[in-house]
């Protein structure tokens, strides 16, 4: 456990002592409010809950997690700095877990950064707090759940660029794989089971289950599944590297 | 205290390192000789658990590099070929990372670590962010993370490579310093380096082991009696054949 506390604090000292951390919350704390309010008409609702704000932000995540992910392992890669890390006595597991709980966290903290939102809804109305809770706990893990794919695209390539596009792109595929109009073209087009079986996928479809305020756990095991799945992925293509290209 | 079995690597079609054996004890300095291309960084990071064999292996202590990587790493201080750090973290933060993660905390840790940094003369540049620093400084704070923990074997890759002549004294004086209880196995392409340091030699090109002795018997290998000509006639490429094919 020492060995993944050491990688965690120091992926997370490394995204405070370069502007990364700060520009990131900068850009989450603006860009989430000014979607729910311009685009999601959040006074226009005239509703007390925060369904302009849960309505954009996957959208917003699937943006900014691969920007957050992609360092992780191209930078190390590019820098050479992962022949180091690599000779320490940590197991592959507690470096991949560690680096994705620091990039977790700064996500997490930018997260509480909408909360003023929750505080505004409060005043001007009462709100289900427990729905707005729940919500923001579906958005913290579909949050890790594009941090986990995108540091697993990281683990691909020396590229820090290469990575963002990549993670940009799968994030993306995984939320649009739920959308109505998917779904339905799918529906025409393919057997029922092909149809199901995307739907399934979609990480949208599983994200609204938190946002309506249920927390399932078909929706909690997919999340976790897919973070770890995909940390596995990056920990295997690591370690594919002591192959030297075999 | 380390031993190379017939270590074997190919990348690709290519045989990088072929049936390299040799072993080390505590006391020894071993020089790691070698053309660029021989097979020296990459044998260095087969010793470091950092590359997996196509053949043979390679054991620190008795731990296999591969199998028991994490009991191996344990008692290993590596510098990989480029001293590479975190640009952003100080050589203090960087070695305390490399401790943390070897189990070290509280005053034990803070212990090591200012040792290491006074061992590695870091000077008032411990608390500079290492992507600010010399090419120097910045290899003395890769060597100080390597040697934090006081392991028994050192692998250390070039460690006086981009150094000055006073900081390389510093670099050799420290090796010396530490050889008695150590393991310690260095590649250089400064053949004067050899006889200062080193207590025995190990000459390799094109992935084979051409040399292992004293500098003393690799200087002998000519009637000159010079390492340097002695590394030339071993190493240099002769007319019509590859050298050592």
């Amino acid at each position: 456990m020492h060995t993944l506390f050491a990688v965690y604090r120091r992926e997370l000292a490394a995204y405070f002592l370069t502007p990364l951390a700060y520009v990131f919350m900068a850009v989450f704390a603006f860009t989430a409010p000014a979607f729910a309010f311009h685009v999601g008409r959040f006074f226009d609702t005239n509703r007390a809950d925060l369904a302009p704000l849960f309505d954009y932000l996957p959208w917003l995540l699937v943006v900014l997690m691969p920007a957050l992910a992609m360092r992780s392992w191209a930078e190390e890669r590019d820098r050479g700095t992962l022949e180091f890390l690599m000779a320490l006595p940590i197991p592959l597991w507690a470096s991949a877990a560690g680096k994705f709980l620091a990039a977790w966290s700064v996500a997490a903290l930018a997260l509480v950064l909408t909360m003023p939102m929750w505080v505004a809804v409060n005043y001007l109305g009462s709100p289900d707090n427990a729905a707005i809770a729940t919500g923001y706990l579906g958005t913290l893990l579909l949050a890790g759940g594009y941090l986990a794919v995108g540091q697993a695209l990281s683990a691909t390539t020396a590229n820090q660029v290469v990575a963002f596009v990549l993670g940009t792109g799968a994030a993306f595929l995984l939320t649009m794989a739920g959308l109505p109009f998917v779904l339905s073209a799918l529906g025409q087009n393919a057997p029922a089971a092909v149809s199901e079986f995307v739907a399934g996928l979609s990480a949208l479809d599983h994200y609204n289950a938190f946002r309506h305020g249920v927390i399932g756990l078909p929706d909690l095991v997919y999340f976790l599944g897919l973070i770890v799945v995909s940390l596995t992925i990056a920990g295997v293509l690591i370690a594919e590297r002591r192959g030297g290209g075999r | 205290m380390l031993v190379a079995d017939r270590l074997i690597k190919d990348f690709g079609p290519h045989r990088a390192v072929a049936d390299v054996s040799f072993s080390l004890e505590r006391g020894e300095v071993l020089g790691f000789l070698g053309p660029n291309g021989a097979g020296k960084t990459t044998t260095m990071r087969m010793l470091a658990g950092g590359l997996e064999p196509d053949g043979g292996k390679a054991t620190i202590a008795g731990y296999d590099c591969i199998a028991d990587r994490l009991e191996a790493q344990r008692r290993l201080g590596y510098l990989p070929e480029g001293a590479p750090a975190y640009p952003a973290m100080t050589p203090r933060t960087f070695v305390a990372f490399s401790l943390r993660a070897r189990g070290f905390a509280g005053d034990a840790l803070k212990r090591a670590n200012a040792m290491a940094l006074d061992r590695a003369s870091l000077g008032d540049y411990a608390d500079q962010p290492i992507g600010t620093l010399s090419k120097g400084y910045k290899r003395r704070a890769a060597l100080a993370a390597a040697i934090a923990h006081d392991p028994p074997v050192l692998v250390l890759d070039e460690p006086t490579d981009g150094l000055d002549p006073n900081q390389k004294d510093g670099v050799r004086q420290l090796i010396r310093d530490m050889a008695p209880d150590k393991a310690i196995i260095i590649s250089t392409h400064i053949l004067e380096e050899v006889p200062a340091v080193c207590s025995r030699a190990i000459v390799i090109a094109n992935g084979r082991l051409l040399f292992d002795g004293s500098p003393r018997e690799l200087a002998q290998t000519v009637p000159a009696g010079r390492i340097e000509d002695a590394f030339r006639s071993l190493t240099a490429p002769r007319p019509g054949t590859e050298a050592a094919a």
